[in-house]
């Protein structure tokens, strides 16, 4: 294995040294998301070779591997122990890896219940933009020694480091769990979401689509039917395939060919009037808008952030939108400084996250 | 600038009871909660705009100024001891709950707002702010953020960092940073969580809003006494085991059980090597299942007696003993030293035997309070600040006790942070790489170095020297720290 990081520092090394930037990839199951790192003379750093669970010790509740470790592999290890990674990352597909996981740093519908991938990220081992491996955080629950580079990593698109290892707290999985589905229209919705999530429930995920409001229900079997008795609604014999098809996007409504706009924001914005079709998710603090043609960049984003939140090309069949929400002047300066600190020569991923960096 | 000018600079925009520094105004601010480092700073500021606060920060900035940021002062590393040549900024004058959104769970308050204070607002809504530092009636959320402060309920309910959705950040220069959002994720790099934890050294928060989750139906408590601390040990990991994550989940060694017992009956077993207290909250149904498991595993780990809260007011006073840990330690010894690594938990007899060794080595008495759930000890020494070399030995106890934590793959600090007191033994956490990277980040937001300077993260040339003179450790502390 040691092999293995020393092939990758060497290649880094070579990069910085000629000023070549390296595309890192996973299993490249998000290569969709984010801006397209054009120029033909990347290198790719494929991520995958080095995989495998270093530690796991289910009453820790901490889990380790290295980053090139499948997704796959990983769930299957935790959900032997009737454990599980507490977000729901998203796969996209079979090859999906820890390190892309972190690296785009997108969490499922349990996101609102239980958390984000931030959230449980413990630890991390990377190489910088100098082939340098560093190690952050640890493998305890709590640790405030030094800054909290580790979570740095999480959503930063592999620009500041290639993650060699991460160590991740798990949660244990529910005994029980139903999905209710309920009628109503768009604006009740939201507010109910918003004031069931305010009341001792077991709701660990919400969806809301086209009149009708998917709810579930998770933790002990008593509380899960006592938590039915008290919302009403009818009973899903299927729900954990309609929460795999949300989480994987595999759901029709994600099927369309239109371009797909995450918007995150205030969970109780009350319907956002924009042209297109809509699925919300965690609590009304996730929207997905299907844009077609009247839709604006300018419009959209703006809607976003007056809503507290903001907006994600999430796929595109329009090249030249930035992805990812544009940031005020002295956040960038603040991002730029960061990535100059981790990656001096400007090699890794650069302009996947923004072109400036 | 001289003394003189740089008053008359700050009076220029601050009313005059806003500036002090006379020597007598200085000397509440001297020190934080870690009274053993204490230092006179230039100028103490009470602003109580963000306005004045960025006007204090440009003169700093231009006049190269070190500045030290303040909130209630409780921390417990020196985080806000002040710098001899720079300008002690207090927040605790920013003490307003802006807005409150029942709704949409959330609060925004400014920095010098009490952590209970928040709490106690919300509470009408059924709502409140999770993480419940035992210094919550007077710790400000600045200070939490600065720290990433946890309590005993976090191992289900998160820390500062899980807790908070957006922040107002003004950098050295004067500059608003607006970090996160009222989403549940930002763009960019996740600078919430970088600067959550980053004890006054990257930038000033002057507003902070925070996530309010609802009030759980029911708590109840299950109170285990064990004849032996591995028995204890395990039953923790027996009752995460069974996928059972308590609200709350504390032990406390036989020293300390006595302690409290004396000081308030709150009816523990004086017979006990360790104590457990397992808290499980939710809706009735969830506790009722709940609790039935933690009673059986209990009674499978060997418990030799077991009680559960049968109501509110016995709940509370089970809580009450743990709770007056500290207050405990002061009244069966002058002093008390706290301290704060955290281990995995599967270590916790190893690291418990190794402190007892080391506390009759230095001839100390030592107090274990322990947040089993997630592996965070705050062993107590008992010291005597008169008795001469005490306080040395005290730190050199301290200093091992980190160490070991190191050893067993934990870290030097859980929650109270590094400040001025733990900076040697980042030396041993880290190697030169990591500690570039730091100052690197520091960098980022401060080249110049003025926030804060000397806290948090070592120079390499001390670890250097550090290094090379491992004995001498204790003479070399009060040395003022060369900036970064
Ligand atoms: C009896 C007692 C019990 C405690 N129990 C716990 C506990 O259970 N859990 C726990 O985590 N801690 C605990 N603490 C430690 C302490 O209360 C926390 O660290 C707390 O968060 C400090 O808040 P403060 O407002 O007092 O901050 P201060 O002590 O004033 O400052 C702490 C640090 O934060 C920085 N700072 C303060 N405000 C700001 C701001 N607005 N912007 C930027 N930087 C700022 C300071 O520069 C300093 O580095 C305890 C302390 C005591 C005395």
């Amino acid at each position: 294995m040691q092999a293995i990081i020393d092939q990758y520092k060497a290649t880094i090394r070579a990069a910085a040294e000629q000023k070549t930037p390296l595309q890192i990839r996973g299993g490249g199951t998000k290569d969709f998301y984010g801006n397209s790192v054009v120029a033909q003379s990347n290198t790719l750093l494929d991520a995958t070779a080095y995989s495998g669970i270093i530690d796991y010790e289910p009453t820790e509740l901490v889990i380790t591997a290295r980053a090139g470790t499948r997704l796959a592999d990983l769930e299957a290890a935790l959900n032997q122990k009737g454990q599980m990674l507490a977000f729901e990352p998203p796969h996209f597909g079979a090859a999906a890896t820890l390190g892309g996981c972190i690296a785009a740093g997108l969490s499922g519908p349990r996101r609102a219940a239980a958390g984000s991938v931030r959230d449980f990220v413990l630890g991390v081992r990377l190489l910088n933009g100098k082939g340098e491996a560093l190690s952050f955080g640890g493998q305890v629950m709590k640790n405030v020694a030094g800054y909290d580079v580790s979570r740095l990593m999480v959503g930063a698109m592999g620009t500041l480091g290639m993650l060699l290892e991460v160590s991740l707290k798990v949660l244990p999985k529910p005994s029980a769990e139903i999905t209710l589905l309920m009628q109503m229209d768009e604006a009740a919705a939201i507010e109910k979401m918003n004031q069931w999530a305010g009341k001792p429930l077991p709701i660990s995920a919400t969806c809301f689509r086209s009149g009708e409001l998917f709810l579930r229900l998770s933790g002990a079997e008593s509380a899960v039917r006592a938590a039915h008795v008290k919302l009403g609604g009818e009973e899903l014999s299927e729900g954990e395939i309609f929460w795999k098809s949300i989480r994987e996007q595999t759901h029709g409504f994600f099927q369309s060919a239109d371009s797909l706009w995450r918007l995150s924001i205030n969970p109780a914005t009350p319907p956002l009037t924009l042209p297109g079709e809509q699925l919300i998710e965690w609590n009304g603090g996730l929207r997905w808008l299907l844009g077609d043609e009247k839709l604006d960049v300018v419009t959209i984003r703006k809607t976003a952030k007056d809503a507290g939140g903001h907006a994600t090309l999430f796929r595109s069949n329009e090249p030249g939108i930035s992805v990812f929400h544009p940031l005020d002047p002295g956040m960038m300066r603040i991002h730029c400084a960061l990535k100059e600190k981790f990656d001096s020569f400007g090699i890794l991923n650069p302009g996947r996250l923004y072109p400036e960096m | 600038m001289s003394l003189q000018e740089l008053v008359n600079n700050l009076r220029s925009f601050l009313p005059p009871e806003a500036v002090l520094y006379e020597t007598e105004d200085l000397r509440p601010y001297e020190c934080d909660g870690l009274s053993a480092y204490r230092q006179l700073p230039l100028v103490v500021v009470l602003p109580r705009t963000e306005e004045q606060i960025v006007k204090i920060l440009k003169l700093c900035y231009a006049t190269q100024t070190p500045v030290v940021a303040r909130g209630a002062g409780t921390g417990l590393s020196g985080g806000a001891l002040p710098h001899a040549q720079g300008v002690l900024l207090s927040l605790a004058k920013l003490n307003q709950i802006i807005a409150i959104d029942p709704l949409a769970r959330m609060a925004q308050v400014q920095p010098g707002v009490r952590n209970l204070a928040i709490s106690e607002a919300v509470a009408a809504y059924g709502l409140y702010y999770a993480p419940d530092p035992s210094s919550q009636i007077a710790c400000s959320i600045g200070g939490n953020v600065a720290e990433n402060s946890g309590g005993v309920h976090c191992l289900k309910y998160g820390l500062t960092v899980h807790n908070i959705l957006k922040l107002r950040v003004l950098t050295i220069e004067g500059e608003c940073l607006e970090i996160g959002g009222e989403s549940l994720d930002s763009a960019g790099y996740d600078l919430l969580a970088l600067m959550t934890g980053s004890e006054g050294m990257l930038g000033i928060v002057t507003e902070v809003t925070v996530k309010l989750i609802p009030v759980p139906e029911k708590a109840q408590l299950v109170m285990a006494a064990f004849d032996d601390v591995h028995k204890a040990g395990n039953a923790v990991a027996n009752v995460i085991g069974a996928g059972i994550i308590p609200a709350g989940m504390e032990m406390m060694d036989k020293i300390t059980i006595h302690a409290v017992e004396e000081f308030l009956h709150a009816g523990y077993d004086l017979d006990a090597a360790a104590i457990l207290l397992c808290e499980s909250d939710g809706s009735a149904e969830e506790v009722a299942d709940e609790i039935e498991r933690i009673y059986a595993i209990m009674q499978q780990s060997g418990a030799t007696k077991i009680s559960t809260s049968q109501n509110e007011a016995e709940r509370l006073r089970f809580w009450a003993g743990r709770k007056a840990a500290f207050p405990a330690a002061g009244r069966v010894s002058p002093d008390y030293y706290c301290m704060d690594g955290t281990i995995p938990r599967k270590h916790l007899a190893d690291v418990l035997d190794g402190i007892e060794k080391l506390s009759q080595e230095y001839g100390l008495r030592c107090m274990n309070v322990f947040h089993a759930g997630d592996g965070n000890l705050h062993p107590l020494i008992l010291y005597d600040a008169n008795q001469p070399g005490e306080l040395e030995r005290t730190e050199e106890f301290g200093g091992k006790i980190l160490e070991m934590c190191i050893h067993a793959g934990g870290t030097i600090t859980g929650e109270h942070g590094v400040g001025m007191e733990k900076i040697n033994q980042m030396c041993t956490q880290f190697r030169t790489g990591e500690l570039e990277m730091f100052h690197a980040v520091k960098a980022a937001f401060d080249p110049a170095g003025l926030l804060n300077p000397g806290k948090a993260v070592p120079t390499l040339h001390r670890c250097a020297e550090l290094g090379a003179m491992h004995v001498h450790r204790g003479e070399e502390k009060f040395v003022e720290l060369p900036r970064f």
